[in-house]
């Protein structure tokens, strides 16, 4: 934890003298924290006005809120962030713990085959979808290439089937996103003690038994921590499903960002907007409280231990 | 033996076909940007150049239309950059500062503003939007570069801010105490102390702004138009323009001339990029 001051809290501004240190501290602490705050409690406060293409004051209490709910465009964006918000965070914790465990084996150009397994991350998520929407698309991508080689009947139109489409954001979400997740299980599988797998080697376990009785069960806290760092990038998810789907065909791949984009600057009703924000907030701290609270919880047990 | 060796070559096949896929994406990309049009239109996109279209540079560079302006990717990139560098500079400055008085300095509330400053890091982009919009049209940077580089250093310094308080809580309090009984203020500590062991996280940091405000979209798209949008909003307008004619071959050569700065910064500074991600992640 942090160390005690050096000298008991004495006051950082006395006199002129320290004007600068005080600005320097206190100017970009001040805008960073008070932006948060300010521009929560604004948006939250426009949520519950009138307002349309323009701010403006008055009271509509939930009027908003009951709106934006009733939307199809919403239901239906909420729903699929449910079945990406799953599929993505499960399989793409599931691949990246592939990946670990494969470079964990002491293999050969490990450094080569993580920068591979790493790179997606490096390029925008406009990137990502725009080259995934050519490959998924089955008019010039994977399908029609299957289909020149002479298997005609091959079908992989996820893109433009309603029922399958939300499952391209997830394929091109787990190829960006994977590597991330590879890179914190290694780093919690290579501080796994070396003296609890000798013992377990030496109790005659093999390298199976040693990854799912001594390996993984000590990894679950990092497992959960990257399960709620992905779950946040899906709620937020915004860029990747502009450039590979534009949030279709018609609603198919809608998701809660871009409801909250549509109604602020397609539609020119800004309270709405506002309301689909705090709603998207909402749900954002539904993962994140409980997160926090278990960690906090934890820290004051191992605190007392 | 024989069966510990099969296993080693599964193991190989297994991560040599991933790595394979991995890579597919960005081979195609790469492969179709020096293919011509017509080529792609009559195979797909995945396929080996017949003849080098090089050309398809060039005009992404320097002369292809994106919405009314037919001056290639260049002014965008242009505009990313300066976007970027300014605000991935002033962020991880004004961060380091903050990051050292809070971290070093305990001040009354100091804990109270520092979880403000983190929650800043999960403030969804949407709860900014409208206030964003009014505070630019207030001071008069509604659709400018400066009002980009101003939002990205307002909401870089949550991140920044996180990094290098976590990395300067463990300069040592003894090492403080005898900086201060010398007589050395806030500055000359910042100078003489803290400065000279901060080149790594100040690295982590610099990469982790760069990539973000580069490949960031939403604000650029939100508060530009025209030609003052930043590269990422302008592959959009790109693919959108290049719906009626396909031009697949120019389209690509923009996507790779886009990704570029980010995935170069991404080969000669993996090893930083991989340290942020995890030091951000698991506190």
């Amino acid at each position: 934890m942090s160390h005690a001051a050096p000298s008991p809290a004495r006051p950082l501004f006395a006199g002129l003298k320290r004007l600068p240190e005080f600005l320097v501290i206190w100017v970009p602490l001040l805008l960073s924290a008070g932006h948060v705050v300010v521009f929560t409690a604004w948006t939250t406060w426009i949520s519950f006005t009138p307002s349309t293409l323009v701010p403006v004051d008055g009271w509509v209490g939930w009027r908003n809120y009951t709106n934006v709910l009733a939307t199809r465009n919403w239901k239906i964006a909420f729903d699929n962030l449910l079945i990406f918000g799953a599929g993505f965070v499960i399989l793409t914790a599931l691949v990246g713990l592939l990946l670990a465990i494969i470079i964990d084996q002491r293999i050969r150009g490990e450094n080569v085959l993580r920068s591979i397994f790493l790179y997606p991350m490096a390029v925008s998520f406009v990137v990502t979808g725009t080259v995934w929407s050519w490959l998924l698309n089955p008019g010039m991508g994977i399908q029609k290439l299957v289909n020149d080689w002479g298997w005609t009947s091959f079908r992989f139109d996820w893109l433009i089937d309603r029922d399958m489409a939300i499952w391209t954001i997830v394929i091109a979400g787990i190829w960006q996103s994977s590597g991330f997740a590879m890179a914190l299980f290694l780093a919690g599988l290579r501080s796994v003690e070396a003296d609890l797998i000798k013992a377990a080697q030496i109790d005659g376990a093999g390298p199976v038994r040693i990854y799912t009785r001594v390996i993984l069960p000590t990894l679950w806290p990092i497992v959960i921590a990257v399960m709620v760092i992905l779950l946040q990038f899906a709620i937020k998810t915004f860029d990747l499903v502009r450039a590979l789907t534009g949030g279709g065909p018609g609603l198919a791949t809608q998701l809660p960002a871009l409801v909250v984009y549509d109604f602020m600057f397609q539609r020119g009703h800004l309270g709405r907007g506002s309301a689909a924000a705090v709603l998207m907030l909402l749900t954002l701290l539904g993962v994140l409280l409980p997160y926090g609270a278990w960690k906090y919880y934890q820290r004051r047990r191992d605190a007392r231990a | 033996m024989r069966d510990a060796s099969l296993s080693r070559a599964l193991l190989y096949a297994v991560a040599f076909l991933l790595a394979f896929l991995y890579l597919i994406p960005l081979a195609v990309v790469l492969l179709n940007s020096l293919r011509t049009a017509e080529e792609i239109v009559q195979t797909s996109m995945i396929g080996w150049p017949r003849v080098w279209a090089f050309q398809n540079y060039t005009a992404a560079w320097a002369d292809f239309c994106i919405a009314q302006t037919c001056s290639g990717i260049r002014p965008y990139m242009l505009n990313s950059a300066l976007v970027t560098l300014p605000a991935t500079l002033l962020s991880t400055l004004l961060g380091a500062v903050a990051g050292y008085a809070i971290s070093l300095w305990r001040f009354k509330g100091d804990t109270w503003i520092f979880a403000l400053v983190t929650l800043g890091v999960f403030l969804p982009e949407q709860m900014r939007l409208i206030p964003w919009t009014i505070v630019l049209r207030d001071v008069g940077l509604t659709n400018t570069l400066a009002g980009l580089v101003m939002i990205h250093t307002v909401q870089g310094l949550s991140f920044t801010t996180l990094f290098c308080r976590n990395y300067y809580i463990a300069i040592p309090a003894d090492l403080m105490k005898a900086a201060k009984i010398d007589g050395a203020g806030f500055f000359r500590i910042f100078y003489r102390i803290v400065l000279p062991l901060s080149p790594p996280i100040l690295i982590v940091t610099v990469i982790w702004q760069f990539t973000g405000i580069w490949n960031e979209f939403l604000y650029g798209v939100t508060f530009t138009t025209g030609t003052q949008q930043p590269v990422t909003a302008a592959l959009i307008a790109l693919s959108a323009s290049v719906a009626d004619v396909p031009q697949h071959g120019v389209q690509s050569a923009a996507v790779v001339i886009a990704a570029l700065p980010t995935l170069l910064v991404y080969l000669f500074g993996g090893r930083y990029f991989v340290r942020g991600l995890t030091a951000g992640a698991v506190k």
